[in-house]
């Protein structure tokens, strides 16, 4: 029968069809359909778990998402994967479990000792203990308290599978949440009106509360039957709404079945993004624990928990056990262990009396009715109950599991991450959410209705009016089910806590005890969410589902008001826990963001280049293999030396064409456009709105009413943005049009005192001489037989040209380029060589285009038009920002030649070596001067020149002299570029 | 996750857009002090209730729309575009 625990045929296990797992490494069965928690049940396994902080042996409580304490790491080729809930977890041939917490083995755990001082360790107790010093917290607290406490370790190896789990989009008329009687009535309503369902059941199979009830078994079976004959109605077990996003898109989990899991090819979860017009939540309700003492024995579960393993599995959670419950539905399961013949130690109800209970004794069940558990005692399974009168007195009970029920709390999860109203209800002692009718509906015991029948039809009803809301006519006449009648109810008792000594826990998986809520109730965290905080009472993977309200009321006892006032924590996404690896989907590894490649990615490829990611863009770093910059100097030498030839192509061009083209040009920049000519180059700045830098970059007029901007690689979207924000929201009466011609044009920059050469031989019919095309110079030009542009601009220092043609034509002029320089040696250079070049040069990138620098930092004060308005104009004056007192961009050298520079290395006087007066933005080896160069931002920087100050890279252990200078290290004339 | 009816393209996910601030703000004039400047830069009333924003499509037609969202419920009232007179709703005073 695999188990000793198996008493008869579940519904949703195949009794011919074993399974073989192991727990602890203990070899067991169990039975096709079971989770690993009905099949450890099945084998009589109650201590399943250790706790988070003290330790104390734990079993399993609850039949679904919201257990508490059964999480195991389950072990597979792909590692460790902590945390997964006994009671969801599919069992499946050959799965390997291990408990947590627990050291060195389940039985006897070391840490457990912590509990024989647990009186010491409340809640805060941590934060209170070990405050000093405050080096010992991160280096020597923290660490050890986290050995001790925690869950499970995750210890995943990289997987070779690519995507673990994928990502779908559903769209759907109305999403309805949980298959129960309410939500397979909604979904057979809905669903004949024609509108577009999707149903989610987080169980294995539809049914809900209908499985727990055989009588109900012809009901749901038939409308199961007939949604599967409606093509609009998609039911999908196994998937939880985990969250829900406003605007009618939830998130849901679906998780695979082993076999469907071999189908689809390993893949183990499904993401389902759904947007839905509706929703309608009939998610049910979460049965509560009791607090009283000892609540946490193994062999202390849910009633209902219980029922559901005997139902689903034909499991039985005990051999003799006993009940402690406050209301009539309750009772179900002593009827349904009695009715499958197993003895019933007795059961406590604190009502007086109740129908449910002369109902118990007649089939000869002791029942004591007006009495409480006043504590388990047992240490690793329940012995002993003891039980006291609310008359007086106290008695003994043996048993071997307690079956506990304080009653059911509807399941709000969702409507709470809506916005939902929460409305106290005190026929069943709970809160009910309240949706806006244009996000969706509540039924069923999701708002308190209680019984199968009322659900059902509170379902139907709450789908004829989201049909009738979303204009759906009414669909053909329902086929008339007979519906079981509800039981006649005594109404509940609120039970919440039970005084005694010993601990009495409201949230099993944090260890949060009642005394704890009231320690924080003393110490002022009254409000419910500052309760929540002090203890971690709701917190971790359940979320403190089947003890939130319990918290609550035990504030509100400490409060001394009604739990409707003192109301529960919000619950945030996500309902259960989701594995990252269902959030990835298959956007893993390459995949996890684009890729881009320049036109040319191949030929660089093949010439031996090593690529660098800059944002997306893949650009050759050095046409070599090897490491060091032997390389790059070569390449960096041949530029100042002959020629050199780079792929620019990722710069980011926009073209910007119109009437008001001039004119928002010099909106936008801080330096003058208007006065451009046809055909020349400016270097332009461009500032946010606060004065700081946004980017600088080269701007082309081409035509009267025709410019071309390059942007840096980094910034190109950013400043696109800005520039088409600023032109619809600040300059909608300027005529111009904006074009992202960046991925158009592929453009490379041939430099070097040979370049001239170079380009006259590919760009025909173009004088090139500085009488007629001087320095930043632009032109139209046949390149190579391709219609394209010239710029003379240069961003080495050299003599430079940037030549431009439609990106399919990139390899023709490239191949060009490099025939007509090979008499000159031309070398292609990658952007370490460039780098070396411009920081020679004092040209900026992003490392000084840093955000928090102004044009006067970098000593571009000179550039901001003193007529008109631009961007930036009003904040770049603020005295704060041109105080001689900020970073300035400075170069640095070397004293000792020999010594290298760091990027990121601070700049100190040797008298306050503590105090940073700047750092190194960039540094290189010099091709033309010896030695390293860098730039730097220096406090007052430019009154510093000619000093030296130390560089220090403590991570290095580096300290070095060196030299403030200008920034222009090379040809500070600038005469190179107008060669 | 929002949804935003675009005039120009339809209702798209709140992924196709970029949020560029409080659409009630006019940029200072010209000749305006460096004071207004600053609070037009740097304050803002962080309300709870209907806002006037403008988001960019950059996922689309990169056009820019005002829009009026609840900051709390995320209710959108209006789509426009940027020259759109859009104003919020009338709340009910708080009870």
């Amino acid at each position: 029968m695999s188990g000793p625990s198996r008493i008869g045929a579940g519904l949703w296990t195949r009794p011919d069809e074993p399974v073989e797992f192991r727990f602890d490494g203990q070899a067991l069965r169990g039975l096709r359909g079971d989770t690993l928690a009905s099949a450890l049940l099945a084998n009589g396994v109650q201590l399943v778990g250790r706790s988070f902080k003290y330790h104390r042996p734990r079993g399993i409580v609850t039949a679904g998402p919201e257990e508490p304490c059964a999480l195991v790491d389950v072990l597979g080729p792909d590692g460790r994967e902590p945390n997964r809930p006994a009671t969801t977890l599919p069992l499946r041939e050959g799965l390997i479990t291990e408990s947590q917490n627990r050291w060195p083995s389940l039985h006897f755990d070391v840490g457990s000792l912590g509990n024989l001082v647990a009186r010491f360790l409340p809640a805060g107790f941590y934060y209170k203990t070990f405050m000093a010093p405050g080096w010992a917290w991160e280096r020597l607290y923290e660490p050890a308290i986290r050995r001790a406490a925690g869950l499970g370790r995750l210890g995943l190896t990289a997987t070779d599978h690519p995507s673990p789990a994928e990502t779908v989009h559903d769209h759907a008329d109305v999403l309805i949440v949980g298959a129960g009687a309410a939500g397979l009535a909604a979904a057979h309503g809905l669903g004949r009106t024609g509108a577009r369902v999707m149903l989610l059941e987080q169980d294995a199979a539809p049914g809900g509360g209908t499985l727990l009830d055989r009588r109900w078994q012809a009901w749901q079976q038939g409308l199961s039957a007939a949604l599967a004959g409606l093509h609009n109605v998609r039911c999908l077990p196994r998937s939880c709404v985990v969250g829900a996003y406003g605007h009618g898109v939830y998130a849901a989990l679906e998780t695979l079945s082993p076999e469907e899991s071999i189908a689809f090819g390993g893949i183990r979860e499904r993401l389902r993004i759904i947007r839905a017009r509706r929703l309608l939540l009939t998610t049910g309700a979460i049965e509560r624990l009791i607090a009283f003492p000892g609540n946490d024995v193994p062999g202390v579960m849910l009633a209902g928990a219980a029922l559901a393993y005997l139902r689903r599995y034909g499991v039985a959670a005990g051999g003799h056990p006993a009940f402690f419950l406050n209301s009539d539905e309750a009772y179900q399961t002593v009827f349904e262990f009695a009715a499958a013949g197993i003895a019933c130690a007795g059961v406590i109800d604190v009502r007086p009396e109740s129908r449910a209970a002369d109902h118990a004794r007649s089939l000869g069940i002791r029942v004591q009715c007006g009495a409480m558990v006043e504590r388990v005692e047992g240490a690793r399974s329940v012995r002993r109950l003891r039980i006291a009168s609310l008359a007086g007195g106290a008695t003994a009970l043996e048993a071997d599991a307690l079956l506990m029920s304080g009653g059911y709390s509807p399941a709000s999860a969702l409507a709470s991450q809506l916005g939902a109203k929460h409305l106290w209800q005190e026929s069943i002692a709970a809160f009910a959410p309240l949706l806006d009718p244009h996000i969706g509906r509540v039924a069923g015991a999701a708002r308190g209705r209680c019984g199968l029948k009322v659900a059902a039809l509170d379902g139907a009803a709450a789908a004829e009016s989201i049909a009738a809301e979303l204009g759906f006519a009414a669909g053909a006449v329902s086929p008339a089910w007979e519906l079981p009648a509800d039981a006649e109810q005594t109404p509940l008792t609120p039970l919440w806590e039970v005084r005694g000594r010993g601990k009495a826990f409201v949230d099993l998986q944090n260890d949060v005890t009642t005394a704890d809520v009231r320690l924080a109730h003393r110490e002022g965290y009254e409000h419910v969410e500052h309760m929540k905080r002090y203890t971690t009472h709701g917190m971790a993977t359940d979320q403190g589902r089947i003890g939130g309200l319990v918290g609550s009321a035990v504030l509100a006892q400490a409060r001394g008001l009604p739990v409707s006032e003192v109301g529960l924590a919000k619950i945030r996404p996500y309902v259960q826990p989701l594995p990252f690896a269902a959030l990835a989907g298959p956007e893993t590894g390459q995949h996890f963001k684009p890729r881009r490649r320049l036109p040319l990615h191949d030929w660089h490829e093949a010439a031996g280049a090593s690529f660098v990611s800059i944002g997306l863009w893949l650009r050759p770093l050095v046409y070599a293999r090897e490491t060091g910059w032997d390389a790059v100097l070569r390449e960096a030498r041949a530029v100042r030396r002959s020629v050199g030839i780079t792929d620019v192509s990722s710069l980011g061009k926009i073209d910007v064409q119109g009437p008001d083209a001039a004119r928002f040009l010099d909106y936008i920049y801080a330096n003058n456009f208007a006065t451009l000519p046809v055909g020349r180059a400016r270097y332009g700045i461009m500032l946010r709105e606060d004065g700081m830098m946004l980017d600088d970059g080269t701007t082309s007029r081409l035509g009267a009413e025709h410019f071309l901007i390059t942007t840096t690689t980094a910034n190109s979207s950013v400043v696109l943005e800005h520039m088409e924000f600023q032109l619809q929201a600040v300059c909608p009466h300027h005529d111009v049009l904006l074009s992202d011609v960046s991925d158009q044009w592929a453009q490379f920059a041939i430099a070097g005192p040979r370049s001239r050469e170079v380009v006259a031989s590919v760009a025909s019919g173009l004088d090139l001489s500085n009488a007629a095309f001087p320095f930043m110079a632009a032109s139209a030009a046949l390149l190579a037989g391709v219609a394209g542009r010239v710029f003379r601009i240069s961003f080495s220092g050299e003599l430079a040209f940037e030549l431009a043609v439609p990106a399919a034509h990139a390899l023709r002029l490239w191949t060009a380029l490099l025939a007509a320089g090979q008499a000159f040696g031309i070398a292609p250079y990658g952007l370490d060589a460039l780098n070396t070049l411009r920081i020679e040069k004092g040209h900026l990138t992003g490392a000084e285009l840093n955000g928090n620098t102004t044009a006067d930092d970098l000593g571009m004060e000179r550039m901001l038009k003193s007529k008109g308005d631009f961007v930036g104009r009003m904040l770049a004056q603020r005295p704060g920002l041109r105080s001689p007192e900020r970073l300035q961009l400075v170069g640095v050298r070397p004293i000792d030649r020999s010594q290298r520079l760091r990027n990121g290395a601070q700049l100190i006087v040797p008298e306050a070596p503590s105090r940073s007066l700047g750092y190194i933005t960039s540094s290189t080896p010099s091709v033309e001067l010896e030695g390293w160069v860098g730039l730097a931002l220096l406090a007052g920087g430019r009154e510093r020149m000619g000093k030296h100050l130390i560089a220090t890279s403590p991570i290095h252990g580096e300290t070095t002299t060196v030299a403030i200078l200008s920034p222009h290290m090379i040809d500070p004339e600038n005469s190179r570029v107008r060669a | 996750m929002l949804r935003i009816e675009c005039p120009w393209c339809g209702l798209r996910d709140e992924t196709e857009f970029h949020y560029r601030g409080d659409a009630s703000l006019r940029r200072p004039d010209s000749d305006a002090r460096l004071a207004e400047f600053c609070t037009q830069t740097y304050l803002r009333e962080n309300r709870r209730g209907w806002h006037l924003e403008w988001w960019l499509h950059v996922g689309g037609c990169r056009r820019l729309l005002k829009i009026v969202r609840h900051t709390d419920t995320h209710e959108i009232h209006a789509v426009g575009h940027p020259q759109d007179p859009l104003t919020v709703p009338m709340e009910a005073p708080a009870p």
